[in-house]
Parts: C-alpha cells; structure tokens; sequence
C-alpha cells in the first residue's frame, strides 16, 4: 500500500516517488532545473541540525530544500 | 600555420569545470568582470603544436533559464560570440541532471563535445559508463577526463578541434518532442517567429518560442520591442498554459523539463550507464562522513572547532613569514633614514610610505595563509554543509545560508578581507539578501584591524588576550546579524532566495586549484596595498605635516634648545647630564606635539573631541581613525606616529604597547571603546568601491555613514557603561 505525503513529512532513510510539484516562479524553476520533477525516486538522507534544511538524494547526486520549499512537493512513499 | 580557435567551457558547479579549465590552460589564464555585471570572466590559452586555442570558462550553472546573472551571462556569449565549440564538462557520477545543461545546448544547435568527467570517482561508487554508446545514441563527441589528474586533456582538445573543423560554426539544433500539447504551438509560434525574421542571427526560432512558453524574462522583454509579434506569441502560450493547466494540472514549463529529463533518460536506458554491484542501498561516502559532519550535535562543534583551527593554523603559520617582511621593512626604514638628509623628504618615505606600506605588506603573509585555509574548505566542499547548518539561522536574520562564505572570507575568522568577501557575495541570487550581506561583512574582522586589537589587547588585557579577541570575533558575528535583521525589516525588505542547493561529494582540492584561488584573493588585497593604502599613507603623512609650526615657535623651541646643549656641555655630574637630557626629549616631544596640533590633521581631530569624547576618543585617536577611514591597516602606524616621540618611526608593537599601557590617559575601557569603534565603523575606502560595483554608490554611502553611526553609538555605550561599573 501507498500513500501520497508532502516531502516534508518524510522521515530519514525514507525512499519515494514525486507525484507532483506545486510551486511556480524561480523557486519551481530552480527545483525542476536539479531535476525534482514527477516520477523521480528520491530518499531523505538527513536533516540540518535544526531540522531545517532536508537533504535527499535523487539522480546520483545530494540535495538540499529548506522545509518550506518541501512543502510544495508531493511523494509517494509506503505507508 | 598556426590556426585560432575559440572555444568555450561549460557546465554545472561542482562538475570539476575550473578543475578541468586549470589543467588545460595552466597558469595561462586571466580573471576579469563581464562589463557591467558582476560575474567573474575567466580566460585562458592551451597551446597545441599548430593551434592557439582561446578558452572562455563560463559560469557553472544547471540550466539555461534567464533568471540569475551567471546564465544569462553563459547565454549570451554563446549567441553573441559564437565559439566555435562548446565543451560541456560532465560529473559522470551524475550523469542524468548535468545532461540537463548539454540537451538546452544541443536545443540551441552550437557545436557540443562531452567531458565526460570524474570517471575516476565511478567504480568506488559500482557504476560504469559506456562513453561510445553514449556517443553515438547523442551523435556527440564524447571524451573521458579527470581534470584533477590531467587525463584525457589530449583527446579533448582532438575531439575539439575535429568538432571545429566539422561544423565550421555551424549551428543545428537539436528538435525535441514536448508531446501533443505543446508541439503544434511550438511548431505555429516557431513559424511566426521564422516569418518575422525575429533575432535570426542569435537564436534558432523554435528555441525562441520554447524559451517563451518558459517564461523567459530575457525572451519576454526583447519579444516585447516587436509588439505584433509579440501579440500572437502571447496569445497562443497563454492559451497553451490555459489548457494543460486544466488537462494536466502542470504548467508547459513543468511539461518541458519532464519531456528533457525524459530524453536523458530514454538514452540512458538503451546501456549507457550499468551498475556493477547493488547499489540500491549503497550509501556514498560523502553521504556517510555528513552524518556525522552534520549531525545535530557533532555537526555544529565540529564546524566551530575547524574554524577556531583555521584561526589558530593561520597566525601560527603565518607569524614567521610577518616576521620576516617586518624586520625587513624596518631595516628598510632605519637604512633610509640613514641615507637621507634630515628633512621633509626623509621623513616623506620613511614615516610616510615605508612606515604605512610596510605596515600593510606585513600582513600579506596572514591573509594569504587565510584564503588558503578558507580555499580549502570551499573547493573540498565542507563550505556547502556550513550553509546548509547555518541557513535556519541565517535565515531569522533575513540572510540565505550562502550569507557565510561572504562573512568568513570577510574575516569572520579574525584575519581576511572585505574586499574579496563582498565579492564572494555574488553567490547569492536575491538582490536583498545579497545587499545586507554586502553591508554587514564589513563588521568582520578583517585582517587590518586586527593589528589593532592586538595592540590593545596587549596593552590593557595582557592576561587574557586571546579571549578578548574571541569575543570581539564573536561581537562582530552578533553585530552584522543583528544589524542584518534591522536592515531586512526596514530599508531591505524583500523575498528570500530559495536555498535549493547541491551538497557536492566531498573532494580533494587540486594544489593547482588552490593555490590559484588564494592568490586571486590575495592578490586583491596586495593591489589595494600598492595603490590606495600607499596613496592614503602619502596623504596622511601631509596632512599630519602641514601646515608647519609658524617661524616664531620655531624659533623659541630652537631658542630653548640652545640653552639647554649649553648647559649640558657645562654640567659635570652624570645626574645632572641625564636630567638635561630628559628636559631637551621633553621639549622635542612638545614641539612635535604643537606641530601635530597646528596640522590639518591635528585641526580635524582636536575639532571632533566634543562628540568623540563621549567614546572616550582625544584628538590623536581622531587623527588615526580619520585615517583609518580610508584604510584600517594605517590606524596603528598613525597611532604610532602621533603618540611618538620625535622622529623614530614605525617601533614594534610590543614597545608601542608598554607606553600606551603607562599613559595615565589610556585604560581598559577605553581600549575596549576603541576596539568596538575600530571593528564597526565606515569600511575601508576600497570595501567602499567593491560595493558601489556590486550595489550602487547610493548603497556604499550608505554604508559609510550608517556603519560609522553604529559603530559611535556602540563605542559611547561600551564607554560610558564601563565607566560607570568601574
């Protein structure tokens, strides 16, 4: 079974897929430009200190997203 | 015949571009500015036995979209300049996102080869990549590198110069499928644009109108000087986005990006790239060392410790080369001064140039050690996680993580430059947070004021110096928060940048790389030496000088010097002779004083006493802060100068110290007030300039006048509270 969560409410070490991203402007842009875009596996592999910014993994390579931003992305994870 | 080529190399941060860039080129290359803009330009020349071949290093960047400086800047000398090849240097352990960059230039029709690099990094990570199945699948050249190493250097520049010679600049761009919805407008709008004879000479018309249906700010504004045209491309995107808005829920930019990612994917998938273990669960090394690197406890003391290292490496290396360049230049100073005649031209080049050049060229060696330390940590890739830790921070504050770079080159670490640390502010995209930035990295320590503190704190916190300073390094950090906050919720609101950042595998800096970056910064440092600060040395020196004591006083100090010798020739006890000879230094002091004060310099400073007084501030203070206007590094040879007996120059600190410590006239808190006033207070003449460049001179008023009225009322608060609990 799956279920569809914000980005942000991923735990560490969690794998899914992108659904769908809901944000525009140069924030969208800059997203899609890295590659967050539907259908790409990622997996959270940590979180800042302060529990803010999430670093994840996707396409060979690590990046980071203030929570704020995760917020505009949809995953698929199991639940 | 020996034949020109240019050529120009491209890629995403982090893909070892400048590695690869330095490997190819060598020394031979010179950084500049794009007129107009900040962005680094960065030139080189490879010469091969019959080929000069001229190489632009463009910006890093991820994607060809017109929203920062750095891409427009790629762009654009792509259409305007025309090189003849593009070489688009590749991170082969992620391969997918950098093709993102090779598709938009294919898109664009310029001629393209591959670097495929860091194809060393690919079988720790149990991942192979077949470079001829790539090749032929993208009808591209594609060579194998490792910048770091050098290899592959000899096949690249073959491949480019058959690519060169093969499209003779001929550009064919690449046609791409955006699906059902978006190819029939792209097909109308690129014919509408083709009819109009629309930027034929820069951009292909298909590219023009893909670049529209993205939203391009550059397309859309030069779009907008053909208003008929303009008008049907608008109608016919907006109409576009309507519809799959509606049908898809996505924007056509969205669908574009997944139509190019779906490209890179569908040629990677035809045995491109093959794992050779299960590397599902694996998890990279760069990965394994941030959990602890960035852990919630580890993470932030180990950041700390390797700053409190850093400074410590810094002065402990760099103590002996500033050794050395002192006595040098105080050899320099006692021989001319042997060899001149007595006079004003004498004391021109030994107070005046050799004294404040030489201040300043005796720091040459920390800041160097400096920026190599923080050179290191930027190329091996731990500045990112210090950004990525301190950005929830930063960001109470309205700064962006990106913020630290500036603060630390700044001398957030005791001992750097505002200079190249208002230039490291180019990194950060939001105008806002990149002008508070710039207007509080100069609250840091930099590496000329730091002369003074130790001066200080040698004199009035003999025991505990070391802490003094670690708290003045701390004020400055809390000083240019805090002002940062006040800044962003008044005169600098605005958005913040998104942080959207790469963590980049942990890498071993290139010795080429390094010492390359660090002399660029060091260089800036020793340019300002040679021109503003011996200018600014000269100045001071005049306005200390003239005008000169009127004859009449002159001749009554000479009077009463005469008297005296007379006297002393007739004494007989050596008491007496040495009581004498205390009376006539007595009287050298005095008329050196009564010449300082009679001086414009004088004039300024004794005219400020009323309002520096509150400070704690005299008119020989004023003198050296007036000067230190200009250049931080003069304060303490003015200092020197004012409060020196006679005509001896530049004397060590550690003497300097031992006197000021005796002036009845100096205390602790005065000494604290100064080194508040010193740490805070307008930036220097040329931080002033760096601003104005990557603001506006409005701003970089700004900053003079606006930092010297925190760093006053900071200074009477530490003054006046500190007399009151004494």
């Amino acid at each position: 079974m799956t279920k569809q969560i914000s980005l942000r409410q991923m735990h560490i070490h969690q794998k899914g897929t992108i659904i769908s991203i809901a944000a525009g402007g140069e924030l969208g842009r800059r997203i899609r430009d890295m590659g967050l875009v539907p259908n790409t596996e990622i997996e959270i592999v940590g979180k800042a200190p302060l529990k803010d910014p999430v670093a994840l993994r996707l396409r060979g390579f690590t990046l980071t997203l203030r929570n704020s931003e995760a917020d505009f992305i949809t995953v698929e994870v199991d639940s | 015949m020996p034949k020109n080529l240019t050529i120009a190399l491209a890629g995403n941060p982090n893909a070892g571009k400048t590695t690869l860039f330095n490997a190819l080129t060598g020394a031979r290359q010179h950084v500049g500015n794009y007129p107009g803009i900040t962005v680094e330009k960065r030139e080189g020349v490879i010469c091969t036995l019959d080929t000069e071949v001229h190489v632009m290093d463009l910006p890093g960047t991820y994607s060809l979209t017109a929203y920062s400086q750095e891409e427009l800047v790629a762009r654009n000398y792509l259409a305007e300049e025309r090189p003849e090849v593009v070489v688009d240097v590749l991170d082969a352990t992620c391969l997918e996102r950098n093709l993102y960059l090779a598709v938009q230039f294919l898109e664009m029709g310029i001629p393209l080869v591959l670097a495929l690099n860091m194809v060393d990094s690919l079988p720790g990570k149990g991942i192979s990549i077949d470079s001829g199945r790539l090749s032929s699948l993208m009808r591209l050249p594609v060579v194998e590198t490792v910048g770091r190493r050098g290899i592959g250097k000899e096949k690249l520049l073959e491949a480019v110069v058959n690519q060169a010679a093969e499209r003779q600049g001929r550009w064919e761009p690449l046609r791409l499928s955006y699906g059902p919805d978006l190819d029939p407008v792209l097909d109308q709008m690129a014919a509408d644009i083709e009819k109009a004879d629309f930027l034929s000479d820069k951009y292909a018309p298909r590219w023009i109108a893909l670049k529209y249906l993205e939203e391009d700010e550059e397309i859309f504004q030069l779009c907008a000087e053909n208003p008929a045209l303009n008008a049907g491309l608008y109608k016919a995107s907006s109409r576009v986005s309507e519809h799959c808005q509606k049908t898809l829920n996505m924007h056509p930019e969205a669908i574009i990006a997944d139509y190019r990612y779906g490209y890179i994917a569908s040629i990677l998938k035809q045995g491109v790239i093959s794992t050779t273990t299960d590397i599902r669960d694996r998890v990279d090394f760069s990965d394994k060392l941030d959990q602890v690197l960035t852990h919630r406890v580890f993470g932030p003391s180990i950041m700390v410790f390797i700053l409190y290292a850093l400074f410590h490496f810094t002065f402990a290396v760099g103590e002996v080369p500033m050794g050395w360049v002192e006595s040098f230049f105080a050899w320099l100073a006692g021989t001319t001064a042997s060899l001149l005649p007595d006079g004003l031209f004498r004391s021109l080049i030994v107070d005046g140039i050799i004294g404040g050049v030489g201040g300043v060229l005796g720091f040459v060696p920390l800041i160097l050690v400096m920026f190599l330390g923080i050179t290191f940590l930027e190329d091996s890739g731990y500045m990112a996680r210090m950004a990525y830790m301190l950005d929830r921070v930063f960001r109470i504050f309205g700064l962006h993580g990106s913020s630290v770079v500036p603060f630390i080159v700044s001398g957030g670490i005791p001992g750097g430059c505002a200079v190249p640390g208002v230039l490291a502010a180019r990194t950060l995209r939001s105008p806002k947070e990149k002008l508070a930035t710039l207007l509080t990295a100069p609250y840091m320590a930099c590496g000329a004021k730091v002369p003074v503190f130790i001066l200080l704190t040698a004199a009035f916190f003999p025991n505990s110096a070391a802490l003094v300073m670690f708290l003045l390094t701390l004020s400055a950090w809390g000083i240019a928060l805090c002002v940062a906050k006040i800044l962003r919720s008044t005169v600098i609101r605005g958005k913040s940048t998104p942080f959207v950042m790469e963590l980049p595998p942990y890498r071993m800096p290139t010795l080429l790389g390094v010492m390359l970056h660090t002399w660029e910064r060091g260089w800036q440092y020793i340019k300002k030496a040679g021109t503003v600060i011996l200018a600014i040395s000269i100045l001071i020196w005049a306005l200390m000088t003239f005008p000169r004591l009127p004859h009449d006083q002159v001749e009554h100090f000479e009077t009463e010097r005469q008297e005296l010798l007379v006297l002393q020739e007739n004494t007989t006890t050596d008491a007496a002779r040495a009581a004498l000879a205390d009376r006539l230094t007595a009287l050298d002091n005095r008329e050196v004083r009564d010449g300082l004060l009679h001086s414009v310099a004088g004039r300024l400073g004794t005219g400020l006493e009323t309002i520096s007084g509150l400070a704690g501030f005299d008119w020989r203070t004023n003198i050296a802060l007036l000067g230190g206007v200009a250049a931080k590094e003069v304060i303490v040879s003015t200092l020197g100068t004012v409060y020196s007996l006679g005509e001896v120059a530049a004397e060590d600190s550690g003497s300097f110290s031992r006197r000021l410590a005796a002036d009845p006239a100096w205390n602790p808190i005065r000494a604290l007030s100064l080194m508040v006033f010193v740490l805070t207070y307008a930036p220097c003449f040329v931080t002033v300039v760096a601003i104005a460049r990557e603001a506006s001179w409005k701003w970089a008023a700004f900053s003079v006048v606006f930092n010297t009225m925190v760093g006053f009322v900071l200074a009477v608060a530490v003054y006046q509270i500190g007399n009151l609990i004494r």
